[in-house]
């Protein structure tokens, strides 16, 4: 009936103890974690700060496209590497967030929010991404009053009513997923095509409570106190018409978590970071991986690659072109 | 009974609990009749309490023992509070059940009134040290949350680092009636004093900028 997900602590007493790391991850999703395991095994003197353990893997109730996994709950996903990870007593400072990267050439200073400054030589920036807002009328006034960015975490608050999915990604798709054992009828609409997966498109077909308007954009979000409705236009017709609901989940895709280091490093229009064929970012050893740089598919696997790609370059960095001590 | 904690989660829990530094005593108040989690909320005590000989439970009922709800400002069951190794209430407590993600605040929770060290920086300290006004903190949470347990950890670190504050986990899932009531459609929802309110696992200092407005 109840479920104890026990968060797996490791020591951080080190964080305390160390003078000059040799790479510090910020993060402690897929990218961040991997990166863990990839420079532990190399031998550096690694440490990890998170907020939170797992990233967005905490947001995703199952993951079905992580090769060996045919389906598995993200918050197991993510106990499962840092069980892996602990095997190998990777450092982690969880609970708190990074306040500040100060390059002191050629290396780096943390601060935390916490209290602690830390020195390392590298930095692998790892902090993911946060939900999209769809930047609308409405949304700033009914956050939190009907308005949800995460399905796992509000899906209780839609028991027996109305709710709006927005986006046609694989995460809209998976919260309306989230939403059929609670809401009492569901509307997906989307401005455009359908992107999400083949394999999860085909679970819809069979969910008769289910909406959907595709070519629809979303212009304003309606209401009172709460949300009652939204005003879409139909792109097909342009016509513009009123939708009612009782809430609305928007799942539109992310916005990087990039700005600690945006005036350190070069980023794109999108505030993503851009990095080398080595995850090195504009500057001399600070590295990106996962979903705050630029590559354009934001997959677990993907991000969890560039995780080791990073740490494999760390080392390499370290080797042959760092020039402290 | 079935057990609550299967055997990966109570090793799990037993190593966190080697943190403890003192003895705590926890009070869970239920009450006879219909009480939603009422049941599991007493049996995870009792599974919880032979993990650390530093622990201790009470059974209290909330209207056979009113006094004693009264005095710790008890209304709804089931509530657990924490008291330290002298007894003193210090305002951390969990209205519902801390199952699920939750198990992370509540774990926190009896470390911290165990006495265990919490790492906040000695600047912030001194802000919550100078809290004088009587401030209330409810953090609405669901057990499915991954962000909550952050925001209920964070609220009770301000009530036991200043006598002033309270600051009361709630399940909103058994207490519907008060998340509506609170127009809480997403959470963490933190209320501060009825009259405030923060969204999302947010740093200590929001809180404080929060509670300066009061």
């Amino acid at each position: 009936m109840f479920n104890f997900n026990v968060e797996k602590k490791s020591n951080s007493d080190i964080f305390d103890q160390v003078k000059k790391w040799d790479l510090l991850i910020i993060g402690g999703g897929p990218a961040g974690l991997n990166a863990g395991l990839y420079a532990k095994r190399k031998g550096l003197v690694v440490g990890i700060i998170a907020k939170e353990i797992g990233g967005q893997l905490h947001n995703t109730t199952t993951v079905d496209n992580y090769l060996g996994f045919n389906m598995i709950e993200g918050k197991d996903l993510s106990n499962t590497f840092l069980d892996h990870i602990n095997q190998l007593d990777v450092p982690i400072l969880s609970g708190t967030n990074v306040k500040a990267i100060t390059n002191i050439k050629p290396d780096f200073q943390i601060e935390t929010e916490n209290g602690k400054k830390l020195i390392s030589k590298t930095v692998l920036m790892a902090t993911g991404g946060m939900p999209r807002k769809l930047g609308i009328p409405g949304e700033d006034k009914f956050a939190n009053k009907g308005i949800t960015y995460c399905a796992t975490c509000d899906a209780p608050f839609f028991k027996d009513k109305e709710v709006i999915v927005a986006g046609g990604g694989n995460s809209a798709v998976e919260g309306v997923l989230d939403l059929v054992p609670w809401a009492k009828k569901i509307t997906l609409v989307h401005r455009s095509q359908f992107r999400a997966d083949e394999i999860l498109l085909k679970k819809l077909e069979t969910i008769d409570k289910l909406t959907i308007h595709l070519q629809t954009q979303i212009l304003a979000i309606l209401g009172d106190e709460l949300v009652t409705g939204i005003q879409v236009l139909n792109k097909k017709t342009n016509k513009k018409h009123i939708i009612n609901t009782d809430g609305l989940l928007i799942e539109i895709g992310t916005v990087p978590n990039s700005y600690l280091i945006k005036d350190l490093v070069k980023t794109n229009q999108k505030d993503e970071v851009i990095v080398d064929n080595n995850q090195m970012t504009s500057l001399l050893g600070m590295f990106a991986s996962g979903d705050i740089t630029e590559q354009p598919f934001k997959q677990i696997i993907i991000a969890t690659a560039e995780g080791a790609k990073a740490a494999l370059a760390v080392n390499q960095y370290l080797n042959q072109n760092y020039k402290g001590e | 009974m079935a057990k609550l904690l299967n055997e990966d989660a109570t090793k799990q829990i037993k190593e966190v609990l080697q943190g403890m530094v003192n003895k705590v005593t926890m009070i869970v108040f239920t009450k006879k009749g219909k009480c939603n989690t009422c049941k599991e909320t007493k049996q995870l005590l009792q599974e919880v309490k032979p993990l650390n000989d530093k622990i201790n439970v009470l059974e209290k009922d909330l209207e056979d023992d009113l006094d004693e709800a009264k005095k710790y400002n008890v209304t709804l069951a089931p509530t657990i509070i924490i008291l330290d190794k002298d007894d003193k209430y210090q305002g951390l407590k969990f209205t519902g059940i801390p199952a699920g993600h939750e198990i992370n605040s509540f774990l926190s929770a009896i470390l911290t009134m165990s006495g265990k060290n919490i790492e906040i920086d000695d600047k912030t300290i001194e802000k919550i040290k100078n809290i004088d006004k009587a401030v209330d903190i409810k953090v609405f949470i669901t057990l499915s949350c991954p962000h909550c347990p952050g925001a209920v950890a964070t609220s009770h670190a301000l009530a036991y680092l200043n006598d002033n504050v309270e600051a009361t986990m709630i399940e909103a899932q058994t207490f519907m009636d008060l998340a509506r009531e609170y127009k809480v459609s997403g959470v963490p929802k933190i209320v501060i004093n009825d009259k405030y309110e923060i969204v999302g696992n947010q740093p200590i200092d929001a809180y404080l900028k929060e509670i300066e407005k009061l």
